[in-house]
């Protein structure tokens, strides 16, 4: 099953990084790249992002925020917060939120296996 | 002109060298990730000195045209975090994080960007294993690329600012392959240093009283 991951990060490299992981680990499926968190909502108000992933430290709207924003209409989305930020109050706020934390830098297995996560998760929504 | 004894007892210098050391570890581990080859590193150094001391040090065998991405940080203590190495090094470090299939053009149109996000990463490590360890919370700024001689970094301009005492804490690192070294540096604005010596106690009071719950 190819699923559509929303990216959002304001870096250019992080975003590179995340496409060069995913082209290890799921190839095929399709990402959809954003540099803030208005560009995201309105990537997602657009309909078929499946699963997000965020960065913490962004100007504007922190990550933090943008998820509590997408839960109010997206409750059951597979989002993660993406940062190298491991603070225990940062992680803490993301778990909260029904969201993942992956730290930076990004490993292949911490991305691998909070994707097999969501996957399972997406499965027993639409099954 | 270096340490004031009166400000931090010996056993707090070796508390905050060794709370420094446990996040500046966090942030080689993290460079080493990102470049993908060994990170050395030296041993913490802690130091009260004036700002215009501090970038004396910064400059000590370095080329004067330094680069920097730094990031404020607020909390229990204030200052600021940087990650520090040599104009000269810079596209040679974006090269070694972008990867060496990157032709001269790419690294050069990604260097701030790279330098940005390398940093962030690094000292966002760093610090938030810090504000960890001593169970308290931090807020880090967006990361910022500066260029200039030490002075330019540490905003030595005018003479109050430039003989303004700060907590110095530094450790050199060195990407043996790649010939790229430099130094994560943490400011910290002394007037919290009253704050910074109630949660180093705190802190050494918590090690105090590990090996004794540990025998009960």
């Amino acid at each position: 099953m190819q699923y559509k991951v929303l990216i959002v990060d304001d870096s250019k490299l992080a975003r590179m990084v995340m496409a060069g992981a995913f082209r290890r680990i799921r190839p095929d499926w399709i990402l959809v790249e954003t540099a803030n968190a208005d560009e995201a909502l309105a990537a997602i108000s657009g309909g078929a992002v499946d699963i997000a992933l965020i960065d913490f430290n962004m100007p504007g709207i922190d990550g933090l925020e943008l998820v509590a924003s997408i839960r109010k209409t997206h409750p059951a989305m597979p989002v993660a917060v993406v940062s190298a930020n491991v603070q225990n109050e940062i992680i803490g706020r993301a778990r909260e939120l029904n969201a993942g934390f992956i730290p930076k830098p990004l490993t292949d297995d911490a991305l691998a296996a909070f994707l097999s996560g969501a996957v399972l998760r997406l499965k027993k929504v639409t099954p | 002109m270096t340490v004031d004894p009166g400000e931090l007892t010996e056993i707090e210098q070796d508390a905050l060298a060794e709370i420094a050391n446990m996040g500046v570890s966090r942030a080689a581990n993290s460079l080493r990730h990102m470049v993908g080859e060994q990170v050395l590193l030296s041993v913490p150094s802690v130091k009260i000195v004036t700002r215009e001391a501090a970038s004396k040090l910064v400059e000590r065998d370095n080329a004067r045209k330094l680069v920097a991405v730094q990031q404020s940080f607020e909390g229990p203590f204030d200052g600021r975090a940087l990650l520090i190495f040599p104009e000269a090094q810079s596209l040679e470090l974006v090269r070694s994080i972008v990867g060496d299939q990157h032709s001269l053009e790419d690294v050069i149109d990604l260097e701030q960007e790279a330098l940005a996000e390398t940093g962030n990463i690094i000292l966002n490590g760093c610090l938030a294993t810090i504000a960890n360890v001593l169970n308290r919370t931090m807020r880090m700024s967006l990361p910022a690329v500066v260029r200039g001689d030490g002075a330019a970094l540490f905003e030595v301009d005018g003479a109050e600012s430039g003989g303004q005492f700060v907590l110095f804490l530094y450790i050199d690192f060195n990407i043996k392959k790649r010939d790229v070294h430099g130094f994560i540096a943490l400011l910290m604005d002394l007037p919290s240093i009253a704050a910074l010596k109630t949660i180093v106690n705190d802190f050494i009071r918590a090690v105090e009283k590990q090996p004794s719950d540990h025998v009960e």
